[in-house]
Protein backbone atom coordinates (compact mmCIF):
# COMPACT_ATOMS: atom_id res chain seq x y z
CA UNK A 1 0.00 0.00 0.00
CA UNK A 2 0.85 3.61 -0.65
CA UNK A 3 1.85 5.62 2.11
CA UNK A 4 -0.38 9.19 2.46
CA UNK A 5 1.71 11.97 1.52
CA UNK A 6 1.54 14.99 3.85
CA UNK A 7 3.13 18.36 3.07
CA UNK A 8 4.07 20.40 6.20
CA UNK A 9 4.62 24.22 5.39
CA UNK A 10 6.29 25.47 8.26
CA UNK A 11 9.37 27.90 9.19
CA UNK A 12 10.72 26.16 12.65
CA UNK A 13 12.93 23.90 11.99
CA UNK A 14 12.09 22.00 15.21
CA UNK A 15 8.42 21.65 14.10
CA UNK A 16 9.05 20.26 11.39
CA UNK A 17 11.88 17.76 12.84
CA UNK A 18 8.62 16.23 15.28
CA UNK A 19 6.36 16.12 12.55
CA UNK A 20 8.46 14.45 10.72
CA UNK A 21 9.41 11.75 13.15
CA UNK A 22 6.08 11.38 14.65
CA UNK A 23 4.42 10.95 11.51
CA UNK A 24 6.87 8.99 9.64
CA UNK A 25 6.63 6.36 12.58
CA UNK A 26 2.71 6.18 11.43
CA UNK A 27 3.47 5.04 8.11
CA UNK A 28 2.82 8.47 6.58
CA UNK A 29 5.45 9.99 4.10
CA UNK A 30 6.34 13.51 5.04
CA UNK A 31 7.25 16.14 2.69
CA UNK A 32 8.85 19.73 4.35
CA UNK A 33 8.93 23.30 3.09
CA UNK A 34 10.11 25.89 5.34
CA UNK A 35 8.33 29.40 3.55
CA UNK A 36 4.68 29.72 1.85
CA UNK A 37 6.53 29.97 -1.77
CA UNK A 38 8.20 27.08 -1.24
CA UNK A 39 5.51 24.92 -0.25
CA UNK A 40 3.20 26.34 -2.52
CA UNK A 41 5.32 25.21 -5.51
CA UNK A 42 5.63 21.77 -3.75
CA UNK A 43 2.25 21.24 -3.25
CA UNK A 44 1.83 22.41 -7.11
CA UNK A 45 4.18 19.76 -8.24
CA UNK A 46 3.28 16.71 -6.42
CA UNK A 47 -0.08 17.46 -4.91
CA UNK A 48 -0.49 15.68 -1.52
CA UNK A 49 -2.64 13.67 0.14
CA UNK A 50 -3.05 16.53 3.28
CA UNK A 51 -1.10 19.53 4.46
CA UNK A 52 -0.57 21.17 7.68
CA UNK A 53 -0.15 24.69 6.99
CA UNK A 54 1.65 26.92 9.98
CA UNK A 55 -0.04 30.38 10.36
CA UNK A 56 3.09 32.35 10.58
CA UNK A 57 5.53 32.43 8.07
CA UNK A 58 8.37 34.32 7.56
CA UNK A 59 7.61 35.11 3.54
CA UNK A 60 3.97 35.11 2.64
CA UNK A 61 1.47 34.93 5.49
CA UNK A 62 0.05 31.25 6.34
CA UNK A 63 -3.53 33.32 4.80
CA UNK A 64 -2.04 34.03 1.13
CA UNK A 65 -1.23 30.62 1.22
CA UNK A 66 -4.41 29.30 2.05
CA UNK A 67 -5.76 30.83 -0.62
CA UNK A 68 -3.73 30.41 -3.15
CA UNK A 69 -3.73 26.60 -2.43
CA UNK A 70 -7.88 26.46 -2.07
CA UNK A 71 -7.94 27.78 -5.90
CA UNK A 72 -7.04 24.53 -7.25
CA UNK A 73 -5.98 22.35 -4.10
CA UNK A 74 -9.42 20.61 -3.21
CA UNK A 75 -7.68 17.81 -0.45
CA UNK A 76 -7.57 18.92 3.28
CA UNK A 77 -5.48 21.60 4.43
CA UNK A 78 -5.05 21.63 8.54
CA UNK A 79 -4.00 24.57 10.09
CA UNK A 80 -0.71 24.92 12.94
CA UNK A 81 -1.01 28.10 14.37
CA UNK A 82 1.19 29.05 17.68
CA UNK A 83 -1.06 31.90 18.98
CA UNK A 84 -4.36 31.38 19.98
CA UNK A 85 -5.13 33.77 18.03
CA UNK A 86 -8.85 33.02 17.37
CA UNK A 87 -9.01 35.73 14.64
CA UNK A 88 -6.65 33.66 12.83
CA UNK A 89 -8.14 30.07 12.90
CA UNK A 90 -11.70 31.42 12.22
CA UNK A 91 -9.96 33.55 9.28
CA UNK A 92 -8.30 30.26 8.10
CA UNK A 93 -11.26 27.97 8.63
CA UNK A 94 -14.27 30.70 6.91
CA UNK A 95 -10.84 30.22 3.95
CA UNK A 96 -11.48 26.84 3.93
CA UNK A 97 -9.31 25.04 5.86
CA UNK A 98 -11.04 21.95 7.41
CA UNK A 99 -9.18 21.87 10.63
CA UNK A 100 -6.86 23.41 13.21
CA UNK A 101 -4.34 22.71 15.70
CA UNK A 102 -2.85 25.40 18.41
CA UNK A 103 1.14 24.32 19.35
CA UNK A 104 1.59 22.95 21.68
CA UNK A 105 -0.94 20.05 20.35
CA UNK A 106 -0.38 16.62 21.76
CA UNK A 107 0.80 13.73 19.12
CA UNK A 108 -2.10 11.72 19.44
CA UNK A 109 -4.76 14.34 18.83
CA UNK A 110 -2.69 15.08 15.42
CA UNK A 111 -2.42 12.10 14.59
CA UNK A 112 -6.67 11.62 15.43
CA UNK A 113 -7.09 14.76 13.32
CA UNK A 114 -5.09 13.36 10.68
CA UNK A 115 -6.81 10.57 10.05
CA UNK A 116 -10.28 12.27 10.22
CA UNK A 117 -8.97 14.58 7.80
CA UNK A 118 -7.66 11.98 5.15
CA UNK A 119 -10.73 10.14 5.59
CA UNK A 120 -13.12 13.18 4.46
CA UNK A 121 -10.74 13.14 0.93
CA UNK A 122 -12.41 9.95 0.14
CA UNK A 123 -15.77 10.16 2.32
CA UNK A 124 -16.95 13.19 -0.39
CA UNK A 125 -18.58 10.85 -2.92
CA UNK A 126 -21.28 8.74 -1.11
CA UNK A 127 -23.60 10.98 0.72
CA UNK A 128 -26.85 9.25 0.16
CA UNK A 129 -26.15 6.67 2.87
CA UNK A 130 -27.45 7.44 6.92
CA UNK A 131 -24.95 8.94 8.50
CA UNK A 132 -23.64 7.19 11.57
CA UNK A 133 -21.95 8.90 14.79
CA UNK A 134 -21.68 6.54 18.03
CA UNK A 135 -25.26 6.15 18.85
CA UNK A 136 -26.84 8.73 16.52
CA UNK A 137 -28.29 8.00 12.75
CA UNK A 138 -28.96 11.15 10.65
CA UNK A 139 -30.62 10.02 7.20
CA UNK A 140 -30.44 13.06 4.76
CA UNK A 141 -33.00 11.26 2.55
CA UNK A 142 -35.94 11.00 4.73
CA UNK A 143 -34.34 13.50 7.08
CA UNK A 144 -34.84 12.13 10.40
CA UNK A 145 -32.69 11.10 12.98
CA UNK A 146 -32.41 8.06 15.58
CA UNK A 147 -30.54 7.70 18.67
CA UNK A 148 -29.98 4.42 19.81
CA UNK A 149 -32.94 3.34 17.21
CA UNK A 150 -34.96 5.70 18.54
CA UNK A 151 -36.88 8.52 16.41
CA UNK A 152 -35.99 11.82 17.40
CA UNK A 153 -38.13 14.89 16.94
CA UNK A 154 -36.53 17.71 16.19
CA UNK A 155 -37.72 21.07 15.18
CA UNK A 156 -36.96 22.09 11.66
CA UNK A 157 -33.94 24.65 12.58
CA UNK A 158 -32.47 22.18 14.88
CA UNK A 159 -32.55 19.68 12.33
CA UNK A 160 -31.22 21.64 9.93
CA UNK A 161 -28.40 22.68 12.43
CA UNK A 162 -27.90 18.93 13.00
CA UNK A 163 -27.54 18.14 8.98
CA UNK A 164 -25.21 20.83 8.89
CA UNK A 165 -23.33 19.34 11.48
CA UNK A 166 -23.55 15.74 10.40
CA UNK A 167 -22.04 16.88 7.10
CA UNK A 168 -19.53 18.23 8.37
CA UNK A 169 -17.97 15.13 10.52
CA UNK A 170 -15.09 15.92 12.59
CA UNK A 171 -14.88 19.21 11.20
CA UNK A 172 -14.52 22.56 12.99
CA UNK A 173 -17.39 24.81 12.29
CA UNK A 174 -17.21 28.13 12.62
CA UNK A 175 -19.90 30.10 14.53
CA UNK A 176 -20.14 32.85 11.36
CA UNK A 177 -20.03 29.88 9.16
CA UNK A 178 -23.35 27.82 10.46
CA UNK A 179 -25.13 31.52 11.38
CA UNK A 180 -24.74 32.12 7.10
CA UNK A 181 -25.80 28.61 6.85
CA UNK A 182 -28.69 28.29 8.22
CA UNK A 183 -30.08 31.59 9.28
CA UNK A 184 -28.61 33.12 6.00
CA UNK A 185 -26.07 36.51 5.59
CA UNK A 186 -26.82 39.23 7.85
CA UNK A 187 -27.14 37.20 11.04
CA UNK A 188 -23.16 36.09 11.06
CA UNK A 189 -23.10 38.42 14.58
CA UNK A 190 -26.41 36.90 15.87
CA UNK A 191 -24.34 34.04 18.16
CA UNK A 192 -27.17 33.95 20.61
CA UNK A 193 -29.41 32.04 18.30
CA UNK A 194 -26.71 29.52 17.91
CA UNK A 195 -26.15 28.72 21.71
CA UNK A 196 -29.80 28.37 22.29
CA UNK A 197 -30.26 26.18 19.57
CA UNK A 198 -27.00 24.20 20.05
CA UNK A 199 -28.17 23.86 24.19
CA UNK A 200 -31.91 22.32 22.77
CA UNK A 201 -29.95 20.05 20.30
CA UNK A 202 -27.62 18.87 22.84
CA UNK A 203 -30.46 18.43 25.46
CA UNK A 204 -31.92 15.55 22.62
CA UNK A 205 -29.12 14.21 21.23
CA UNK A 206 -26.78 14.09 24.52
CA UNK A 207 -26.30 11.60 27.27
CA UNK A 208 -25.37 14.02 29.24
CA UNK A 209 -26.05 17.28 27.70
CA UNK A 210 -23.49 18.96 30.47
CA UNK A 211 -20.83 17.01 28.81
CA UNK A 212 -21.21 17.05 25.36
CA UNK A 213 -19.99 13.95 23.09
CA UNK A 214 -21.45 14.76 19.60
CA UNK A 215 -21.56 18.73 19.49
CA UNK A 216 -18.33 19.61 20.73
CA UNK A 217 -17.74 23.31 21.75
CA UNK A 218 -14.16 24.78 19.86
CA UNK A 219 -13.68 27.52 22.94
CA UNK A 220 -14.17 31.02 20.58
CA UNK A 221 -13.92 29.60 17.25
CA UNK A 222 -17.49 27.31 16.69
CA UNK A 223 -18.52 23.59 16.94
CA UNK A 224 -17.29 20.25 16.30
CA UNK A 225 -19.65 17.37 15.27
CA UNK A 226 -18.34 13.89 15.88
CA UNK B 1 10.47 74.11 24.31
CA UNK B 2 11.26 72.45 27.38
CA UNK B 3 10.80 75.62 29.19
CA UNK B 4 7.17 76.09 27.94
CA UNK B 5 6.07 72.70 28.73
CA UNK B 6 7.39 72.99 32.09
CA UNK B 7 4.75 75.94 32.13
CA UNK B 8 2.29 74.02 31.42
CA UNK B 9 1.70 72.65 34.72
CA UNK B 10 2.14 75.97 36.50
CA UNK B 11 -0.98 78.39 35.94
CA UNK B 12 -0.10 81.04 38.35
CA UNK B 13 2.95 81.46 36.00
CA UNK B 14 1.15 81.45 33.30
CA UNK B 15 -0.67 84.01 34.27
CA UNK B 16 1.71 86.56 35.27
CA UNK B 17 3.75 85.77 32.41
CA UNK B 18 0.12 86.85 30.74
CA UNK B 19 -0.37 89.94 32.59
CA UNK B 20 3.79 91.10 32.44
CA UNK B 21 3.63 90.72 28.42
CA UNK B 22 0.47 92.67 27.89
CA UNK B 23 1.42 95.42 30.02
CA UNK B 24 4.32 95.01 28.88
CA UNK B 25 3.36 95.67 25.32
CA UNK B 26 0.90 98.80 26.75
CA UNK B 27 3.96 100.87 28.66
CA UNK B 28 6.22 100.48 25.01
CA UNK B 29 3.18 101.50 23.11
CA UNK B 30 1.82 104.48 25.28
CA UNK B 31 5.67 106.00 24.17
CA UNK B 32 4.81 105.26 20.19
CA UNK B 33 1.45 105.96 20.34
CA UNK B 34 1.86 109.61 18.46
CA UNK B 35 4.19 107.55 15.86
CA UNK B 36 2.01 104.40 15.68
CA UNK B 37 -1.64 106.01 16.46
CA UNK B 38 -3.83 104.16 18.91
CA UNK B 39 -6.14 101.52 16.30
CA UNK B 40 -2.27 99.86 15.83
CA UNK B 41 -2.00 99.34 19.49
CA UNK B 42 -4.92 96.88 19.46
CA UNK B 43 -3.65 94.90 16.67
CA UNK B 44 0.12 95.05 18.67
CA UNK B 45 -2.13 93.72 21.41
CA UNK B 46 -4.22 90.98 19.51
CA UNK B 47 -1.02 89.32 18.22
CA UNK B 48 0.04 89.24 22.04
CA UNK B 49 -3.07 87.25 22.72
CA UNK B 50 -2.57 85.05 19.83
CA UNK B 51 0.61 84.16 20.78
CA UNK B 52 -0.21 83.86 24.10
CA UNK B 53 -3.02 81.18 23.25
CA UNK B 54 -0.34 78.85 21.33
CA UNK B 55 1.34 77.93 24.21
CA UNK B 56 -1.09 78.70 27.36
CA UNK B 57 -3.81 77.20 28.87
CA UNK B 58 -7.47 78.97 28.08
CA UNK B 59 -8.24 80.82 30.73
CA UNK B 60 -4.70 82.77 31.44
CA UNK B 61 -5.28 83.45 27.67
CA UNK B 62 -9.64 84.54 28.24
CA UNK B 63 -8.22 86.72 31.50
CA UNK B 64 -5.23 88.30 29.33
CA UNK B 65 -7.64 88.70 25.96
CA UNK B 66 -10.19 90.77 28.74
CA UNK B 67 -6.96 92.59 30.42
CA UNK B 68 -5.75 94.01 27.07
CA UNK B 69 -8.86 95.09 25.73
CA UNK B 70 -9.58 97.57 29.23
CA UNK B 71 -6.08 98.54 28.64
CA UNK B 72 -6.45 99.40 25.32
CA UNK B 73 -9.57 101.17 26.54
CA UNK B 74 -8.22 103.31 29.25
CA UNK B 75 -5.30 104.12 28.32
CA UNK B 76 -5.44 104.52 24.11
CA UNK B 77 -8.91 105.07 22.84
CA UNK B 78 -9.93 108.72 23.39
CA UNK B 79 -10.51 109.87 26.11
CA UNK B 80 -7.53 108.73 27.15
CA UNK B 81 -7.57 107.74 31.23
CA UNK B 82 -11.34 106.77 31.10
CA UNK B 83 -13.15 103.87 30.34
CA UNK B 84 -15.40 106.23 28.10
CA UNK B 85 -15.36 105.84 24.31
CA UNK B 86 -16.17 109.24 22.98
CA UNK B 87 -17.05 107.98 19.33
CA UNK B 88 -19.48 105.00 18.19
CA UNK B 89 -16.43 104.37 15.87
CA UNK B 90 -14.27 103.71 18.63
CA UNK B 91 -17.18 102.18 20.49
CA UNK B 92 -17.09 99.35 17.64
CA UNK B 93 -13.56 99.05 17.21
CA UNK B 94 -13.70 97.93 20.76
CA UNK B 95 -16.16 95.85 20.61
CA UNK B 96 -15.10 94.17 17.39
CA UNK B 97 -11.25 94.21 19.36
CA UNK B 98 -12.92 92.06 22.57
CA UNK B 99 -14.92 89.86 20.54
CA UNK B 100 -12.33 88.48 18.70
CA UNK B 101 -9.30 88.46 21.12
CA UNK B 102 -11.93 85.99 23.16
CA UNK B 103 -12.17 83.88 19.44
CA UNK B 104 -9.05 83.98 18.74
CA UNK B 105 -8.54 82.42 22.84
CA UNK B 106 -11.02 79.62 22.39
CA UNK B 107 -10.06 79.01 18.56
CA UNK B 108 -6.66 78.08 19.53
CA UNK B 109 -7.41 76.69 22.43
CA UNK B 110 -9.54 74.30 20.58
CA UNK B 111 -7.76 73.31 17.85
CA UNK B 112 -4.97 72.73 20.30
CA UNK B 113 -7.41 70.51 22.10
CA UNK B 114 -7.71 68.56 18.92
CA UNK B 115 -4.17 67.90 17.77
CA UNK B 116 -3.35 66.66 21.54
CA UNK B 117 -6.46 63.98 21.07
CA UNK B 118 -5.03 63.03 17.65
CA UNK B 119 -1.78 62.72 19.05
CA UNK B 120 -2.85 60.40 21.83
CA UNK B 121 -4.66 58.31 19.75
CA UNK B 122 -1.50 57.83 17.56
CA UNK B 123 0.71 57.36 20.56
CA UNK B 124 -1.74 54.57 21.36
CA UNK B 125 -2.48 53.04 18.36
CA UNK B 126 0.94 52.72 18.16
CA UNK B 127 0.99 51.35 21.48
CA UNK B 128 -1.32 48.71 20.56
CA UNK B 129 0.47 47.55 17.04
CA UNK B 130 3.87 47.34 19.54
CA UNK B 131 1.86 44.92 21.96
CA UNK B 132 0.51 42.65 19.27
CA UNK B 133 3.67 42.06 17.91
CA UNK B 134 5.36 41.28 21.19
CA UNK B 135 2.76 39.09 22.06
CA UNK B 136 2.95 37.10 19.13
CA UNK B 137 6.79 37.00 18.32
CA UNK B 138 6.71 35.99 22.34
CA UNK B 139 4.25 33.04 21.97
CA UNK B 140 5.66 32.02 19.45
CA UNK B 141 9.07 32.02 20.96
CA UNK B 142 8.17 30.59 24.07
CA UNK B 143 5.38 28.16 22.31
CA UNK B 144 7.45 26.31 19.88
CA UNK B 145 9.98 24.88 22.08
CA UNK B 146 6.93 24.05 24.49
CA UNK B 147 5.41 22.19 21.34
CA UNK B 148 8.64 20.69 20.76
CA UNK B 149 9.14 19.55 23.91
CA UNK B 150 5.10 18.12 24.62
CA UNK B 151 5.26 16.81 21.03
CA UNK B 152 8.45 14.47 21.51
CA UNK B 153 7.46 13.20 24.79
CA UNK B 154 4.31 12.22 23.20
CA UNK B 155 5.86 10.20 20.71
CA UNK B 156 8.30 8.57 22.60
CA UNK B 157 5.20 7.80 25.85
CA UNK B 158 2.42 6.82 22.98
CA UNK B 159 3.98 5.09 20.07
CA UNK B 160 7.25 3.97 21.14
CA UNK B 161 7.43 0.58 19.44
CA UNK B 162 7.03 2.50 16.09
CA UNK B 163 10.46 4.64 17.07
CA UNK B 164 12.73 4.05 15.05
CA UNK B 165 16.58 3.74 17.79
CA UNK B 166 17.35 6.93 15.14
CA UNK B 167 13.90 8.64 15.66
CA UNK B 168 14.05 8.23 19.46
CA UNK B 169 17.45 9.62 19.68
CA UNK B 170 16.39 12.60 17.67
CA UNK B 171 13.27 13.10 19.58
CA UNK B 172 15.99 13.16 22.96
CA UNK B 173 18.30 15.78 20.72
CA UNK B 174 15.38 17.98 19.99
CA UNK B 175 13.86 18.15 23.37
CA UNK B 176 17.52 19.54 24.45
CA UNK B 177 17.46 21.70 22.07
CA UNK B 178 14.10 23.29 22.67
CA UNK B 179 15.23 22.95 26.59
CA UNK B 180 18.06 25.33 26.16
CA UNK B 181 16.09 27.61 23.73
CA UNK B 182 13.32 28.02 25.94
CA UNK B 183 15.72 28.73 29.07
CA UNK B 184 17.22 31.08 26.98
CA UNK B 185 13.74 33.22 26.53
CA UNK B 186 12.91 32.99 30.09
CA UNK B 187 16.41 34.39 31.22
CA UNK B 188 15.74 37.60 28.54
CA UNK B 189 12.67 38.04 29.35
CA UNK B 190 13.73 38.06 33.13
CA UNK B 191 16.63 40.17 32.48
CA UNK B 192 14.41 42.67 30.60
CA UNK B 193 12.20 43.01 33.70
CA UNK B 194 14.94 43.69 35.65
CA UNK B 195 16.07 46.36 33.54
CA UNK B 196 12.76 47.44 33.52
CA UNK B 197 12.40 47.85 37.05
CA UNK B 198 15.58 49.38 37.39
CA UNK B 199 16.84 46.35 40.16
CA UNK B 200 19.89 46.47 38.24
CA UNK B 201 23.03 47.12 40.71
CA UNK B 202 26.40 46.07 39.38
CA UNK B 203 28.20 43.52 41.55
CA UNK B 204 31.79 44.74 40.35
CA UNK B 205 34.38 42.61 40.88
CA UNK B 206 37.92 41.52 39.27
CA UNK B 207 37.30 39.94 36.21
CA UNK B 208 39.79 38.15 34.34
CA UNK B 209 38.61 38.68 30.65
CA UNK B 210 40.57 36.27 28.63
CA UNK B 211 39.04 34.03 31.09
CA UNK B 212 35.27 35.15 30.60
CA UNK B 213 35.76 35.31 26.89
CA UNK B 214 36.10 31.89 26.31
CA UNK B 215 33.36 30.62 28.37
CA UNK B 216 31.31 32.28 26.88
CA UNK B 217 32.23 31.71 23.27
CA UNK B 218 32.91 27.69 24.71
CA UNK B 219 29.18 27.39 25.46
CA UNK B 220 27.52 24.78 23.14
CA UNK B 221 24.79 27.13 21.91
CA UNK B 222 27.39 29.00 20.58
CA UNK B 223 29.78 26.86 19.95
CA UNK B 224 27.91 24.87 17.38
CA UNK B 225 30.64 23.46 14.88
CA UNK B 226 29.11 25.83 12.24
CA UNK B 227 30.63 29.27 12.51
CA UNK B 228 34.23 30.03 13.62
CA UNK B 229 34.54 31.71 16.57
CA UNK B 230 38.43 33.66 16.97
CA UNK B 231 39.50 35.00 19.91
CA UNK B 232 43.53 36.04 20.49
CA UNK B 233 43.76 35.89 24.20
CA UNK B 234 46.66 38.64 25.84
CA UNK B 235 49.07 38.24 28.34
CA UNK B 236 49.01 41.83 29.03
CA UNK B 237 45.47 42.54 29.86
CA UNK B 238 44.55 43.85 32.98
CA UNK B 239 42.14 42.67 35.24
CA UNK B 240 38.77 44.92 35.53
CA UNK B 241 36.45 45.40 37.74
CA UNK B 242 33.24 44.92 36.22
CA UNK B 243 30.12 42.58 37.15
CA UNK B 244 30.82 39.56 35.69
CA UNK B 245 27.51 37.93 35.14
CA UNK B 246 25.95 41.24 33.32
CA UNK B 247 29.36 41.15 31.01
CA UNK B 248 28.72 37.46 30.20
CA UNK B 249 25.16 38.28 29.11
CA UNK B 250 26.37 40.91 26.69
CA UNK B 251 28.82 38.99 25.32
CA UNK B 252 26.25 35.86 24.78
CA UNK B 253 23.94 38.12 23.47
CA UNK B 254 25.96 39.55 20.82
CA UNK B 255 27.64 36.45 19.96
CA UNK B 256 24.32 34.45 19.66
CA UNK B 257 23.42 37.25 17.16
CA UNK B 258 25.51 36.89 15.26
CA UNK B 259 25.61 33.11 15.21
CA UNK B 260 21.82 33.63 14.50
CA UNK B 261 21.90 35.66 11.92
CA UNK B 262 25.31 35.02 10.15
CA UNK B 263 25.58 32.12 7.32
CA UNK B 264 27.45 28.81 8.55
CA UNK B 265 30.90 29.18 7.89
CA UNK B 266 30.89 32.65 8.83
CA UNK B 267 34.48 34.11 11.33
CA UNK B 268 33.36 35.67 14.13
CA UNK B 269 36.63 37.93 15.75
CA UNK B 270 36.75 38.92 19.44
CA UNK B 271 39.09 41.48 21.05
CA UNK B 272 39.31 43.12 24.05
CA UNK B 273 41.88 45.81 25.63
CA UNK B 274 42.28 47.99 28.06
CA UNK B 275 41.66 51.79 26.75
CA UNK B 276 41.86 54.87 28.60
CA UNK B 277 40.51 53.80 31.83
CA UNK B 278 37.61 51.36 30.17
CA UNK B 279 37.41 48.03 28.85
CA UNK B 280 36.65 48.15 25.65
CA UNK B 281 35.54 45.46 23.34
CA UNK B 282 35.01 44.52 19.83
CA UNK B 283 32.79 41.90 18.55
CA UNK B 284 33.10 41.78 14.48
CA UNK B 285 31.40 38.95 12.05
CA UNK B 286 32.08 38.63 8.00
CA UNK B 287 28.18 38.44 7.63
CA UNK B 288 26.08 40.38 5.61
CA UNK B 289 25.64 43.24 7.97
CA UNK B 290 23.12 45.48 8.61
CA UNK B 291 20.76 46.97 6.25
CA UNK B 292 21.95 50.83 6.98
CA UNK B 293 18.01 52.20 7.95
CA UNK B 294 18.36 48.92 11.06
CA UNK B 295 21.37 50.56 12.63
CA UNK B 296 19.80 53.32 14.56
CA UNK B 297 16.75 50.82 15.49
CA UNK B 298 19.02 47.15 16.98
CA UNK B 299 19.10 47.95 20.31
CA UNK B 300 15.59 49.40 20.58
CA UNK B 301 13.47 46.82 22.40
CA UNK B 302 11.47 43.93 20.38
CA UNK B 303 12.95 45.28 16.99
CA UNK B 304 13.56 42.84 14.83
CA UNK B 305 15.00 43.29 11.54
CA UNK B 306 12.08 43.55 8.50
CA UNK B 307 11.31 39.81 7.37
CA UNK B 308 13.87 38.07 9.87
CA UNK B 309 13.25 34.44 10.08
CA UNK B 310 11.53 33.01 13.02
CA UNK B 311 13.16 32.72 16.61
CA UNK B 312 14.07 35.57 18.02
CA UNK B 313 12.13 38.30 20.39
CA UNK B 314 13.83 41.51 19.69
CA UNK B 315 15.30 41.34 23.68
CA UNK B 316 18.31 40.25 23.14
CA UNK B 317 20.20 43.40 21.94
CA UNK B 318 18.12 45.59 24.12
CA UNK B 319 19.19 43.65 27.26
CA UNK B 320 23.03 44.47 25.61
CA UNK B 321 22.29 47.92 25.88
CA UNK B 322 20.36 48.02 29.34
CA UNK B 323 23.44 45.85 30.73
CA UNK B 324 26.13 47.94 29.44
CA UNK B 325 24.64 51.56 30.46
CA UNK B 326 23.60 49.72 33.92
CA UNK B 327 27.90 50.13 34.11
CA UNK B 328 28.04 53.57 32.64
CA UNK B 329 29.38 52.18 29.24
CA UNK B 330 28.37 52.56 25.77
CA UNK B 331 27.93 50.39 22.86
CA UNK B 332 27.76 51.07 18.76
CA UNK B 333 27.21 49.18 15.75
CA UNK B 334 28.62 49.63 12.66
CA UNK B 335 28.65 47.84 9.12
CA UNK B 336 32.28 46.77 8.71
CA UNK B 337 34.14 48.40 4.84
CA UNK B 338 35.28 44.89 4.06
CA UNK B 339 31.27 43.47 4.72
CA UNK B 340 29.96 42.07 8.10
CA UNK B 341 29.24 43.96 11.58
CA UNK B 342 31.21 45.38 14.23
CA UNK B 343 29.67 46.00 17.80
CA UNK B 344 32.19 48.58 20.10
CA UNK B 345 31.50 48.11 23.65
CA UNK B 346 33.37 50.56 25.75
CA UNK B 347 32.87 50.32 29.95
CA UNK B 348 34.29 52.35 32.16
CA UNK B 349 36.51 49.79 34.64
CA UNK B 350 39.24 49.96 37.55
CA UNK B 351 42.01 48.33 36.23
CA UNK B 352 44.07 46.47 38.00
CA UNK B 353 47.80 45.39 36.52
CA UNK B 354 48.80 42.91 39.53
CA UNK B 355 49.56 40.50 36.46
CA UNK B 356 52.10 42.57 35.28
CA UNK B 357 53.78 43.53 38.61
CA UNK B 358 57.64 42.26 38.26
CA UNK B 359 58.35 38.78 40.73
CA UNK B 360 58.98 39.62 43.89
Amino acid sequence: MNKPEILIIDDEPQIRKLLQISLESNDYKVLQAATGKEGLIMAANHPPELILLDIGLPDISGHEVLQQLRDWYHKSIIILSVQNGEQDIVRALDNGAIDYLTKPFRTLELLARIRSAIRRNELNTNQNDPIQCGDLEIDLISRTVRKNGQLLKLTPTEYKLLALFARHEDMVLTHQFILKEIWGVGYQSETQYLRVFVAQLRKKLEDDPNSPQHIVTESGVGYRFS
Amino acid sequence: MDALSRLKHQPTAQYLIAFSLISLIAVIAHFSVDLTGYKVVALILLLAVSLLAMVFDIWPVLTAAVFSALLWNFFFIPPVFKFTIATPEDALLFLMYFVIALLNAVLTSKIRKAERKAREKEERELTIKLYNTVLSSLSHELKTPIATIIGAVDALKETPNKLSEQHRSELLTEMEIAGTRLNRQVENLLNMSRLESGFIQPKLDWCDLNELIFQVIRMPELNNGEHDIRFDPSEAMPLFKLDRGLLEQILFNIIHNSVQYTPPGSVITIRAKQQAGNCHLTIADNGPGFPAEALPNVFKKFYRLPKSAAGGTGLGLSIVKGFIEAQHGTVSLENRVDGGARFTITIPAEVSSLNNVPHE
